[in-house]
């Protein structure tokens, strides 16, 4: 009897320890997630930014990718190439650009691949204007990429990952999940299996795009989301694309498919 | 293209109203212990030194900056406003290059 009563007596032990211990993770989750969506539903990068980060993302005074947003303004206007055209020749003022960026990257039946937004600004630039291309990580297209994509912002996100961009999601998908250099590790990994756990200093996010070209603060500048794959690339010791590769254009519609109906936070800033 | 500083002066103020300043300014902030990689040499300091805000010619606030300053340093502060008048934002650069801007305001 007094054997039987120790074992219940056990058993409620473990219960409560248990009970705590469900208590304290939930506890410790939400006291980190104001977000109510919960743990398991997507996230932006923002609600793991710290709080200073956060301030100087909510005013656009304080943002510095606001500076290249300005160079974008400027761009728009700026009359280039051989046709003597600017962004505003044929799109008029930049305000018609409102919601655009939240359907890119997006298939092209010219090109018959993908076009980011920025494929779409260089398209723009050798196909109407008689232009240079712009480098896809120089200041001039990071400003008109940012400027166009922040005249959606607040926007949800809506690309279309059926129909004929289907294989270039499935591909997108297949890459994320691909375990790749010397680590082994795939995107999935960190950003999905181990999402809200700590990797050294940092505590690893769902990894999204919707706030790029974000100002990063370890880049000092603003950087496209082609240039933080690259540098995911190099961490799992791995050789990193080229950006703008029809691989991490691939990605980036698997991405953003991810963060389907997300508000478009661009130019955000993160750590 | 030369990136442009930012600043916000409010346009208008009442007398004795405290006013909130903000600047950004546009600049790499080479710390000057950086090496190239190709070449194995350091690259030289080139920093904001100083930033110097006045208004109608007098100054009313000042900072030194040292290398371990951010690139794109941001600057607010406030101010009491007293008279109408202009703002000039100076920032002063490794070399003695200075970069001007300013602001006006109307206080009634």
């Amino acid at each position: 009897m007094n054997f039987i009563n120790n074992i219940t007596r056990v058993t409620s032990l473990l219960g409560i320890a248990s009970l705590l211990l469900a208590y304290t993770t939930n506890v410790s989750h939400s006291g980190s997630n104001p977000n109510p969506q919960g743990v398991n539903k997507m996230k932006s990068g923002y609600h793991w930014a710290t709080a200073p980060t956060r301030e100087m993302q909510d005013d656009d005074f304080s943002n510095p990718a606001f500076l290249w947003v300005d160079i974008g303004s400027e761009q728009w206007t700026t009359k280039d190439g051989e046709a003597g055209k600017s962004c505003a020749s044929c799109h008029s003022g930049v305000e018609t650009m409102k919601g655009v960026a939240a359907t890119y990257p997006k298939y092209s039946a010219e090109d018959g691949k993908l076009r980011a937004v920025q494929h779409q600004i260089n398209n723009c630039r050798t196909q109407q204007m008689k232009a240079k291309p712009w480098k896809w990580e120089s200041d001039n297209m990071l400003g008109v990429a940012a400027l166009v994509k922040n005249q959606s912002k607040g926007m949800p996100i809506k690309v279309k990952v059926t129909g004929e961009a289907q294989p270039f999601y499935n591909k997108g998908k297949k890459s994320y999940m691909l375990r790749r250099g010397g680590l082994d590790m795939s995107c999935k990994n960190c950003h999905m299996d181990y999402t809200d756990t700590r990797i050294r200093a940092n505590i690893l996010s769902n990894g999204l795009g919707n706030g790029f070209p974000t100002y990063r603060l370890k880049w000092q500048k603003i950087g496209s989301l082609h240039r933080r794959f690259r540098g995911c690339n190099k961490n799992v010791r791995a050789t990193p694309f080229k950006s703008g590769s029809d691989v991490y254009t691939n990605l980036e519609l698997f991405l953003t498919a991810h963060a389907m109906g997300m508000e478009i936070e661009t130019p955000s800033v993160r750590n | 293209m030369a990136k442009k500083p930012r600043i916000k002066v409010p346009k208008t103020a009442k007398s004795g109203e405290t006013i909130l300043i903000k600047t950004l300014m546009s600049h790499k902030m080479e710390t000057g212990v950086r090496k190239n990689k190709k070449t194995g040499k350091l690259i030289p300091r080139k920093i904001i030194n100083k930033f110097v805000c006045k208004f109608n010619g007098k100054e009313v606030m000042s900072a030194d900056l040292h290398p371990a300053v951010a690139a794109n340093p941001y600057f607010a502060f406030y101010a009491k406003a007293t008279e109408s008048g202009t703002f000039d934002f100076e920032w002063i650069e490794d070399g003695g290059k200075t970069i001007t801007a300013s602001g006006d305001i109307v206080v009634t």
